[in-house]
């Protein structure tokens, strides 16, 4: 047995995990003597950037690295998550500066808990242990239903922050039921291991295997808000500061399909099959829920709610497929998914201000007229969430359904396509509100430069990607490579 | 049958019984006690598989302290409404259908069980010779650094959160 053999090329591996780590430390002790939170947000978005940095640095060069007893890795899969959940913190952090003075809700802590959850994500998609992908879930999650109800003199926010807690806890009693069950049967948590000791002993069939494997299925189901276990989902994102919906839309929902796709590719990849059956209805019932349910609600945050559930039924086709390449067209559509996002959540976040929720659909209305800016790049949004041509939305779900055409599965691709057409009715009737009506009221918009960036960026994104996609896809296939 | 089957029988039934108890009682405080009768019962079943350690953890950590809080809580609470109100929601029947099918699925699962894994280094032998305490405390700290620090980790954000709720308004 070793002892703590702790030396720098063992900690090498986890370095941006532990820069994220001790930047959210800093800024807890930073709170107490700078009042200003911009300096604290700052300083949170230079950490991250380092962080980014560091990870970028060592993107698709050598071949996977594991330390701690092959707990933790560092691969081009986990590394390309770990950009998704970079820019979920920075963006998030842009847009919530303004925001959250508006909420009356400004804590430092709130940068720190931002990077702690960011933390847990980077520990699940590099998580090659059960037992650690199940502690980088409850580090991401614990410190993400705290942002929910950060908002503490707010019933609503109050009440999301328990919805998500409560169904976030059994989610993950579903997890360690499937653990515990593998464990059972294989004697390892180790998901290399699990899927070396099934081929070996030819426990394919098992019905223990698919026991697990369906509860498996359940925990993540719950964590990418895919149907049916979306319930939590719109009152959640509803009631959450709109700056964390936009955080936990993305960050979470990218880990959870980083986890799935670790777990059912590697471990679960004798059962493949099986798990491919499973996931079907899954996609095309939160496509079915997320695109027609979406059309009848008034609020924009629910209205993106539902919307990102169908987004989870678009990206899980991806995994479906059951490929390498589908897979990086799922990680592929993530990262696009997290731009065009974060972008519509922004412009929802700048018609807040003080004594205005700006949250309903009618608030839109002519926005055109007041505002052409900001109207131009919520169509943008819009269209890019919807799936048109010339932006990245149509790239990634080009690439998505494509996948799961060359792997078979063509009814699959039909069924998505009719709902992508179907989700252009609530995402155009945004862009119909802001154009072709006239503005009932005055609309001021709540600008700052943070959030002006932020913008700019993901817009900048959306429609570079949309129209050259093959820097992004080249990128993306690094990650499969090293 | 042997004592050590009948000392089984009693805890495994004690603990599905309170459990029930748990759940139905009314009174919250009553519930409590239940619990409280729970844990020792599970404390007592992980003597049965030599988890000493666990075991004394189980009565320290959680009869000992979580419950205390819990009890804390509930006189916190003005209950007496509660008391009023109907215990389950309206959807129980489904929750009951659902629980018992995955009682059935994990009774046919058990049956088919013909293989198992090879065990570990850590045999019962091991820990005899070594000390569980000895044993827990090197894997932790080897083995097991990563989870544990993660573990930290968890820990620390909870602590924040309690903070960051109970904070007063921003004015």
């Amino acid at each position: 047995m070793s002892f703590l053999n702790l030396n720098f090329m063992y900690i090498k591996p986890i370095a941006p995990e532990l820069i994220i780590t001790c930047i959210a430390l800093i800024l807890m002790l930073l709170d107490l003597i700078v009042r200003r939170k911009e300096v604290i947000a700052l300083v949170g978005i230079i950490g991250t950037t380092l962080a980014l940095y560091l990870t970028f640095k060592v993107y698709g060069l050598a071949g996977p690295q594991t330390v701690f007893n092959g707990m933790f890795v560092l691969d081009g899969y986990s590394s390309f998550f770990k950009f998704i959940f970079y820019i979920n913190a920075i963006l998030t952090i842009c847009i919530s500066l303004k925001y959250m003075e508006i909420e009356k809700a400004a804590y430092g802590e709130y940068y720190a808990l931002l990077l702690f959850a960011t933390a847990g994500m980077m520990i699940i998609a590099s998580a090659l242990d059960l037992i650690v992908l199940y502690l980088g879930i409850e580090l991401m999650s614990l410190s993400t239903y705290i942002l929910v109800g950060i908002i503490r003199h707010d019933t609503k926010s109050n009440e999301a922050a328990i919805k998500y807690f409560l169904l976030g806890g059994f989610s993950s009693a579903f997890l360690l039921y499937g653990a515990s069950l593998i464990y059972g049967l294989t004697g390892t948590t180790n998901i290399g291991a699990i899927a070396a000791f099934i081929s070996e002993k030819g426990f394919a069939g098992n019905q223990m295997l698919l026991l697990s494997m369906a509860l498996f299925t359940v925990a993540f189901g719950f964590k990418i808000a895919a149907a049916p276990f979306h319930m939590w989902a719109p009152d959640a994102y509803e009631g959450a500061p709109t700056s964390i919906t936009a955080f936990m839309s993305v960050g979470p929902k990218a880990a959870g399909f980083a986890a799935l796709g670790r777990v059912f590719m590697v471990a679960f990849s004798s059962i493949k099959v099986e798990w491919s059956t499973v996931l079907i209805p899954l996609a095309v019932l939160s496509m079915c829920i997320g695109n027609i349910v979406a059309i009848s609600q008034t609020n924009i945050k629910r209205m993106l709610a539902y919307s990102s559930i169908a987004h989870a039924g678009y990206a899980l086709l991806g995994v479906i497929a059951g490929t390498n390449s589908g897979l990086s067209s799922m990680m592929n559509y993530m990262f696009i998914y997290a731009f065009m996002n974060i972008g519509a959540f922004a412009v929802v976040i700048m018609l807040r201000r003080e004594g205005f929720k700006g949250e309903d659909l009618s608030d839109y209305e002519g926005l055109a007229k007041n505002h052409p800016l900001a109207a131009a790049l919520m169509l943008v949004f819009m269209f890019s969430l919807t799936g048109i041509p010339p932006t990245a939305g149509f790239i990634a779900k080009f690439y998505v359904f494509m996948e799961v055409i060359k792997t078979g599965h063509v009814l699959l691709a039909v069924i998505a396509v009719l709902f992508s057409v179907a989700s252009a009715f609530f995402y155009l009737r945004v862009v119909m509100y802001m154009y072709m009506k006239e503005p009932r009221g005055e609309v001021i918009l709540t600008t700052s430069a943070p959030i002006c960036i932020a913008l700019a960026v993901t817009a900048l994104i959306v429609i570079v990607f949309g129209i050259f996609p093959s820097s992004l896809l080249d990128f993306v296939s690094l990650a499969i490579s090293g | 049958m042997t004592t050590l089957q009948i000392f089984f029988i009693y805890f495994a039934v004690m603990t599905t019984l309170s459990s029930i108890l748990v759940i139905t009682r009314k009174n919250a405080v009553h519930s409590v006690i239940w619990m409280l009768v729970l844990f020792v019962h599970i404390a007592a079943i992980y003597l049965f598989l030599n988890a000493e350690l666990l075991a004394a953890i189980q009565i320290i950590v959680y009869a000992g302290a979580i419950l205390v809080l819990y009890l804390f809580v509930i006189m916190l609470l003005n209950l007496r409404e509660e008391d009023t109100k109907k215990k389950f929601l309206s959807q129980w029947p489904l929750g009951l259908i659902t629980g018992v099918v995955f009682i059935m699925f994990f009774i046919l699962i058990l049956g088919k069980i013909t293989v198992f894994p090879t065990p570990g280094k850590y045999s019962v032998e091991f820990i005899k010779s070594e000390g569980i305490m000895m044993t827990i405390g090197k894997v932790l700290y080897t083995e097991y650094l990563l989870p544990f620090e993660v573990v930290s980790l968890i820990l620390l954000v909870a602590i924040i959160g309690a903070v960051v709720l109970a904070k007063k308004k921003i004015s």
